[in-house]
């Protein structure tokens, strides 16, 4: 290596740790390991501690594979998106070559792990949500079709089901509810965000339901997903994960939410902007809530459960 | 005569950054394997050597 070949290297932005990590969406990843976490933890088999961290992580590795794939081959768009032009492939800190060389050995190597540390059916899972979200949902729905958010949104619906599989050794329909919640909150989640963040989403020509059919069926949209997730919200209560704890979150939650994505049905566009869509980044936040506490509301029970109550 | 570069550059920094985070990621990774092994080994009760040993099984009672 030359003295010019550093110099070059360097005013590319030579990436150091962080950046690759960055690769992974590190953000993301917390939601998975979490949901995952759970999926594990209110299982009805006792997992060894060590089986069990190894399993979350290597499902958390996995996750992180598919989004370094995804910013392998979503970089154009990412350059375009403001929310997203800092990424590391975009930025050029990272060669395009190297996100999917790291995604692709991050996601056999996880498959195997998980193999080896759980059992096949988890690996299956995983291996399979990998897939969807790469290839599924980055290579074909998101530049194609308006549904791509609902369809896609199974990718990041599977770890609480693939952390029961790891377990248990089986899906069941605790796991499947799990599933079904996350896939019925994605939509109105991310469609809340596409509504105030619309110039984005037009600029880098990706098929957004807010871009394509305008804001007024998106938001009619936000409130026929939101009643579609309140019966499987209130169902995962219903089950053997279910508990009191979990009944009351679901009741609290659900009216929470459907308050919050009424407010933003019962909006029009020259009101939302008058605010700068104050109501419907606050239905944004309380997605987040809902999600997170709903979780954590079946931990909560599981604890109870551990304890003798 | 030769003059050892002592000046540290924004680069080398970089450059630590990545191989420190590797190095401790494979670590991590080696010691992960190594308690998953043992835990899963211990799990199935004492190991039956075969080579020249007395299989457990066969030399105590209740086994």
């Amino acid at each position: 290596m030359t003295d010019a070949t550093v110099i070059t290297r360097e005013d590319q932005g030579e990436a150091d740790f962080g950046d690759y990590f960055a690769l992974l969406k590190p953000r993301v990843m917390s939601l998975v390991i979490f949901t995952a976490l759970v999926g594990l933890l209110v299982a009805p088999v006792p997992v060894h501690p060590v089986v069990g961290l190894s399993a979350i992580l290597f499902i958390a590795i996995g996750a992180g594979a598919s989004g370094a794939l995804n910013m392998w081959w979503d970089a154009d768009i990412d350059a375009v998106m403001q929310r997203t032009a800092s990424r590391p492939v975009p930025s050029g800190k990272v060669e395009p070559g190297e996100a999917l060389a790291i995604g692709l050995a991050l996601s056999v190597m996880a498959v195997v792990m998980l193999a080896l540390a759980a059992n096949i059916l988890a690996a299956a899972l995983l291996a399979f949500t990998i897939f969807f979200y790469a290839v599924v949902y980055s290579m074909w729905l998101k530049r194609w079709t308006p549904q791509n958010i609902v369809i896609g949104g199974a990718a990041g619906a599977f770890p609480p089901m693939i952390g029961w599989v790891a377990a248990t050794g089986s899906v069941s329909l605790e796991s499947m509810l799990m599933f079904a919640l996350i896939f019925a909150w994605t939509p109105p989640h991310f469609w809340a965000l596409a509504l105030f963040m619309k110039s984005d989403y037009h600029k880098a020509r990706v098929p957004m339901l807010t871009v394509t059919h305008g804001r007024r069926v998106t938001r009619n949209h936000i409130l026929g997903y939101t009643l579609a997730l309140v019966p499987v919200s209130l169902g995962l209560a219903l089950t053997s994960i279910g508990g009191p704890v979990y009944l009351t979150a679901a009741l609290l939650l659900n009216a929470w939410f459907l308050a919050s994505v009424i407010a933003v049905w019962r909006r029009d566009e020259p009101s939302a902007k008058a605010d700068s869509y104050k109501v419907e980044k606050t239905a944004f936040r309380v997605s987040l809530y809902y999600l997170f506490l709903h979780f954590g509301a079946l931990l909560a029970d599981a604890t109870l459960g551990w304890a003798g109550w | 005569m030769v003059m050892a570069i002592r000046a540290e550059h924004e680069l080398h920094r970089r450059r630590f950054s990545r191989n420190a985070g590797v190095g401790l990621a494979l670590l991590g990774f080696v010691v992960l394997v190594f308690a998953l092994s043992v835990v899963k080994i211990s799990r199935h009760g004492p190991v039956e050597g075969f080579d020249h040993t007395p299989r457990h099984s066969l030399t105590e009672p209740g086994q």
